[in-house]
């Protein structure tokens, strides 16, 4: 599988003010990250809020520009690819399908925009190719000249998603899909993404904080911590066998619908982390239950361990240290 | 505080929901939001309401502590908390249960929380209306819960603003709040739902060590299947105001007999359960609307086994003593290959 989106060591600041007589504070969202989504695959990305993965799908579909490093699209620099080509490649769909559509727009409007905005074919002709767009995510032609208002949340998320794929893009980068929905409405939702990525060969940026959504769908995961990425893994390694105490946490804290386990205690402490004010050595360190001397002050490496890539010092001296690797 | 030595004891469970309705108003006719629901929670007991959004689990918790819109109407055969009646119960009286005996824990912290007090304020305030020992006692007690709760350096805490917590610390402000008091009873609504999963986890054991070492009877409102398994002795779900299915935690997730249940639970990715990549099950359709009122089953529209009988008023069935649900189908799925 060759690499679609190249992350080369990117970062993402903002400035936060905290009041009138304290100085603005510098947030490093995202710290450092270097990923590539491969043509195909589903790459999960989970983290705790605030860990920088939605500031990371932001950035990867150039809404946002990187504070340093660089995003490749197909080998191009996304700065240097026009908007409208990057439009036509990757289309987003977000957490909130009641806040991301017009509440003026029809339904068919809202879909068509994209075609609009590239231009093809004449109004009916993109008429057309939105109408067959809903029909493809399971809405009836009838729906077409509603108002979002008028549909239920799962019918605005399908909405969404047409409007995302009119345009037969490569890659749709997902934030948080089915986070607002009903049970029995996610998981229309989900059939939905994994029939269209059958069917298209679609490549998809999946960001959630439900892991047994992400153990689904995705076929790597990177897990995310205070704005890194801790571990990255094929979906079925990293569930199997996490290597880095946070994904072991994160894991250990799923509440799987069996009955009789009790609640179980992933031993984080009761702290959280706080991104403006990420502490020396390892980010995660303080709420580690394996955190030794050098965790408190030298950033581990990241470490090939298998299948997997690791930042953990205990991954290092698992395996001699290596260079980085994307 | 004077409330209190007036009830009669009983025995009986602590609190008693029998044939409750709620109707609300819109411009578009009264809504039924909750339709004749029954169940009860024993002392020290879990008891879970679950459901998806719209169901009603809300409004009945807040019928249950009083605290309904002013454009909703609530009757009941029974509604009642120790034997107290809570249907007839003056206002004043209300007030003194509320907050002392029967508490209640929110979703949201940060709007169930006041913004422009400090914790310590606000925590002495439930202390000071409903024990009134004075306000010394009241700050020992909350330095006490706060450190309770799993909170670092409780005394400095309590100088500090909502504003100034994190989530996970401000719903646990929120529990030690409900717990000034000693209650008996403990009503939380989606208290985990805001937070991350690594801190659902700790409030959720908080929760449930709290329930042990207390006796506290705790009913828990949810749409979340996997807090349901873990924490509640006895689970009531709801489907479209009414409760369809109600039984022990072991009993419904091993043998859902209600095709609702059954639906939900295959929904869900389950880790072991559904292979990766596998299509989910799906609910088709849309809950019907509950305005202008329901006659026979609620979800015989969207359900697979439907038949002209389940537009009548549907029978209860009772699959063991402890397990009761309300279908035309005395056995619906029974064994589904795996």
């Amino acid at each position: 599988m060759s690499d679609l989106i190249e992350i080369d060591d990117i970062k993402r600041t903002f400035r936060v003010r905290r009041g009138m007589f304290t100085p603005a504070a510098t947030l490093n969202a995202v710290a450092g990250v270097s990923l590539a989504v491969r043509k195909g695959e589903v790459l999960g990305i989970v983290g705790e809020s605030g860990c920088g993965k939605s500031t990371l799908a932001r950035m990867i579909l150039g809404l946002l520009p990187t504070t340093s490093g660089a995003i490749r699209i197909g080998g191009r620099d996304i700065r240097q690819v026009p908007r409208r080509e990057l439009a036509r490649r990757m289309q987003p769909v977000f957490q909130d399908p009641y806040s991301s559509l017009n509440p003026r727009r029809r339904i068919c409007d809202i879909v068509r925009l994209p075609l609009d905005v590239q231009g093809n074919g004449t109004r009916d002709e993109r008429r057309a190719q939105a109408i067959a767009a809903l029909d493809k995510v399971g809405l009836p032609a009838r729906y077409a000249d509603n108002f979002p208002s008028q549909l239920s949340g799962g019918q605005r998320q399908r909405v969404a998603i047409a409007r995302a794929l009119v345009t037969e893009p490569e890659i749709v980068v997902c934030d948080e899909p089915t986070s607002a929905l009903d049970v029995s409405v996610q998981s229309q939702i989900l059939n939905l993404l994994m029939d269209l990525r059958r069917d298209r060969g679609l490549t998809y940026v999946f960001i959630s904080h439900n892991l047994a959504v992400v153990e689904h769908l995705a076929t790597r995961v990177a897990v995310m911590y205070l704005g890194r990425v801790v571990e990255l893994a094929p979906t079925a390694e990293i569930f199997a066998s996490p290597k880095h105490p946070y994904t072991q946490a994160l894991l250990a804290s799923v509440l799987t619908p069996m009955p009789g386990l009790g609640i179980p205690d992933a031993g984080l402490g009761s702290q959280s982390p706080d991104p403006l004010n990420v502490p020396a050595g390892c980010p995660f360190h303080p709420r580690c239950p394996k955190a030794f001397d050098r965790c408190r002050t030298t950033v581990p490496h990241i470490t090939t361990l298998g299948a997997a890539t690791v930042a953990c010092h205990l991954a290092e001296n698992a395996r001699p240290v290596q260079p980085a690797i994307a | 505080m004077s409330g209190t030595a007036l009830t009669p004891r009983r025995k009986a469970s602590l609190l008693e929901v029998k044939g409750l309705t709620v109707d609300i108003r819109t411009p578009s006719g009264p809504l039924q939001a909750v339709r004749d629901i029954s169940f009860e929670v024993d002392r020290g007991e879990t008891v879970c309401l679950v459901g998806e959004s719209g169901c009603g689990k809300s409004i009945t918790s807040l019928a249950i502590m009083g605290l309904l819109p002013r454009s909703a109407t609530c009757r009941a055969e029974r509604l009642a908390f120790d034997g107290i009646d809570l249907t007839t119960i003056d206002r004043h009286r209300r007030n003194d249960l509320r907050g002392n005996r029967m508490a209640m824990i929110f979703q949201e912290p940060m709007t169930a929380l006041n913004p422009a007090w400090t914790i310590g304020e606000q925590l002495i305030e439930v202390h000071r209306r409903h024990i009134g020992k004075g306000d010394k006692v009241a700050r020992a007690r909350a330095v006490d819960l706060l450190a309770k709760v799993g909170i670092a350096s409780p005394a400095e805490r309590l100088g500090q603003y909502p504003h100034q917590l994190s989530g996970g610390l401000r719903q646990r402000v929120m529990i030690a709040m409900a717990l000034m008091c000693e209650p008996e009873l403990l009503v939380a609504d989606e208290p985990t739902t805001a937070l991350d999963v690594t801190i659902q986890a700790q409030i959720l054991r908080l929760l449930a060590d709290i329930r042990r070492d207390l006796g506290i009877a705790l009913l828990l409102i949810t749409h979340d299947l996997g807090v349901v398994a873990r924490i509640a002795d006895r689970v009531n779900v709801m489907y479209a105001g009414a409760i369809v299915e109600s039984a022990t935690a072991a009993e419904l997730f091993a043998a859902p007999r209600h095709p609702y249940t059954q639906g939900l639970l295959a929904c869900l990715p389950r880790p072991g359960v559904t292979m990766a990549g596998d299509r989910l099950g799906t609910i088709p359709g849309v809950v019907p609307s509950l305005v202008g009122g329901i006659t026979g089953c609620a979800f015989r529209s969207r359900c697979g086994h439907a038949v002209p009988a389940c537009a009548a008023p549907v029978p209860a069935r009772t699959a063991s003593p402890t397990h009761t649900f309300t279908c035309v189908h005395a056995h619906v799925g029974e064994r589904e290959p795996a």
